[in-house]
């Protein structure tokens, strides 16, 4: 796994031209909003008694006329034999229509609130320096993803949603959570001592869903200034799926600096980190480099 | 003082749940109109929509380790029960159709079913007048009847028994929410909890004969009674033989009194040879 981490970075203003924070920190911040403001949409209704959102990730009412459903959800009701009403097909068809042209996994780094979980845990492994551990192959996620499937089919349940700690989170966080916090401890846990990014970039059968909606998305992370790389690693020691890197910046396989694989999250923290300014935010069609 | 293994995994058990959850497990009742269990839990995607839709705070969802299946809504009576809006918010709120919205009519619903459980307890049992669950039943004299009992205590007083009818009880548990008693006497339980099943080959004798109009199998000869003593021995026998026959029609779920386990089975059951042939 191409996880090394340079655990004492030499502080940015010492060698290269000086960044603001907003600079070093502005994707991680909008994908913190955003967090945030999903789970605030669901809360001020309970809260303030001020509804934009009713319901949760699984299924949602908004401003009680924008329905939106899980896809992967809906597969599974469908797979056990129940056909749900038109509107959450209708919901889950909207969600499965933004997530294909913005990006798959753009769920996981932007709405997901396991994702803050996972992060805490990547960064508390990175100070520590925690480097042992047994990390899971990369396609567990797929095998989960399809186990997930046959268990709704063989026991006619969404039998993954006794367990599923991205619902359980979620609807904790809204619902009221107590036993769902053993299961997201548990991820944090396993993420900090046994499987860098073990949870999301390895076994989330959800991530692994929404990474096969991304093949085609629009929204690419990209490389454009390669060329000023200077092989410092922080953005291979910050992402959470370290492998999609390497063909755009190192032009292993391609030419073009976008970093097309699908596990991708697009969550930009390599342009936060690289005092270089080598990646930026464009779509899948930009192929220019510098 | 020492402790074995169980009394602390119990302990400890109660520590991490911190709350009595399994103790109220078989009380977790679903919202109106929902789908049969296994359906229910195909099709309920635990978006909580129904939750929140509900105006009475009513339904909950269920977290890990809760008596249902995590993130599914459920109810206890005890704590709040349904009040049956009548434009049923929740079912309508329901994006999967776990909730079924051919439910127009709130009365039809069958959310659980009560029972009076405790005979011990229950102040009209005891031969008081409480009635609070037969008052307050939105489906009052369909849902729950008094019926009336011989009180065989006092000898001359009667005893008026609230009694559940699984045809009208939509499991609302607004009775149970109102027993005044410290722990309810009566009790919504999910429905396969709480009913049993008659073989489907049983046909009761009476019914038939109401439907035909007459006994399918002629006139019986009555057979004398014998075997029984004490000091209610002749009314007990004339009730348990003969009110079914006569009241079972209008009336079909009228509890035994207590006491008919107080007279005696008559000895050598069994033995008697009615001579009786198809």
């Amino acid at each position: 796994m191409a996880t090394t981490t340079l655990s004492s970075k030499p502080a940015p203003a010492a060698c290269a031209p000086a960044r603001s924070l907003w600079q070093r920190q502005r994707w991680l911040i909008l994908r913190r909003s955003s967090q945030l403001l999903i789970l605030l949409a669901f809360l001020t209704g309970p809260w303030f008694g001020l509804w934009i959102a009713k319901g949760n990730l699984s299924s949602s009412l908004t401003l009680g006329v924008l329905p939106l459903t899980d896809p992967l959800l809906v597969l599974q009701t469908l797979v056990t034999g129940h056909l749900p009403y038109s509107s959450a097909l209708i919901g889950a068809a909207i969600v499965l229509g933004f997530y294909l042209l913005v990006g798959g996994r753009v769920f996981c780094s932007w709405a997901c609130p396991v994702n803050v979980v996972t992060d805490a845990a990547a960064w508390t492994r990175r100070r520590l320096g925690i480097k042992t551990g047994r990390v899971p192959d990369a396609a567990t996620r797929y095998w989960l993803l399809g186990g997930l499937l046959v268990a709704a089919a063989v026991t006619g349940h969404l039998a993954w949603e006794w367990v599923n700690p991205v619902s359980l989170l979620h609807r904790g966080l809204i619902f009221g959570m107590g036993g769902g916090l053993f299961v997201i401890g548990g991820i944090f846990i396993y993420d900090v001592l046994v499987a860098s990014r073990g949870w999301c970039g390895h076994l989330c059968p959800m991530g692994a869903f929404y990474g096969l909606l991304g093949k085609t998305a629009l929204l690419r992370v990209a490389a454009p200034n390669r060329k000023a790389c200077d092989d410092c690693m922080d953005c291979f020691a910050v992402c959470p799926e370290p492998q999609v890197i390497r063909p755009a910046l190192k032009q292993v396989g391609q030419t073009h600096p976008l970093i097309l694989a699908p596990d991708c999250t697009t969550c930009g923290r390599c342009i936060d980190v690289c005092d270089k300014q080598v990646f930026k935010m464009t779509h899948r069609f930009d192929q220019r480099s510098e | 003082m020492s402790l074995n293994r169980r009394q602390v995994l119990q302990a400890g058990g109660a520590a991490t749940a911190g709350r009595p959850a399994l103790a109220r497990a078989a009380q977790a009742v679903r919202p109106p109109r929902a789908l049969a269990a296994d359906r229910f839990l195909a099709a309920c995607v635990r978006c909580g929509l129904c939750v929140r839709d509900c105006p009475y705070g009513t339904l909950k969802l269920s977290d890990l380790g809760d008596p249902v299946p995590t993130g599914t809504p459920y109810f206890h009576a005890r704590s709040v029960p349904c009040e049956m809006c009548e434009d049923i918010p929740c079912v309508k709120a329901c994006p999967t159709g776990a909730l079924d919205r051919e439910l127009t009519d709130i009365n039809q619903a069958r959310m659980g079913l009560a029972a009076l459980v405790d005979h011990e307890s229950c102040l009209n049992f005891l031969g008081l007048r409480c009635d609070v669950c037969y008052r307050v039943c939105p489906v009052i004299d369909k849902a729950i009847t008094l019926e009336t009992q011989h009180n065989p205590r006092s000898d001359r007083h009667a005893m008026l028994l609230p009694t559940v009818h699984s045809d009208a009880c939509t499991g609302c548990g607004k009775c149970e929410k109102s027993c005044v008693l410290p722990v309810a006497a009566i009790k919504v339980f999910p429905r396969a909890l709480a009913q049993g099943a008659l073989p489907a080959h049983y046909r009761k004798g009476w019914e038939e004969k109401a439907r035909h109009g007459g006994s399918l199998i002629g006139e019986q000869v009555e057979m004398p009674v014998r075997g029984f003593d004490g000091p209610t021995a002749g009314r007990q026998a004339t009730e348990t033989v003969v009110a079914p026959a006569a009241s079972g029609v209008e009336a079909p779920v009228a509890p035994a009194a207590p006491a008919a386990s107080a007279a005696p089975q008559p000895k050598g059951a069994g033995g008697l040879n009615s001579k009786w042939k198809p």
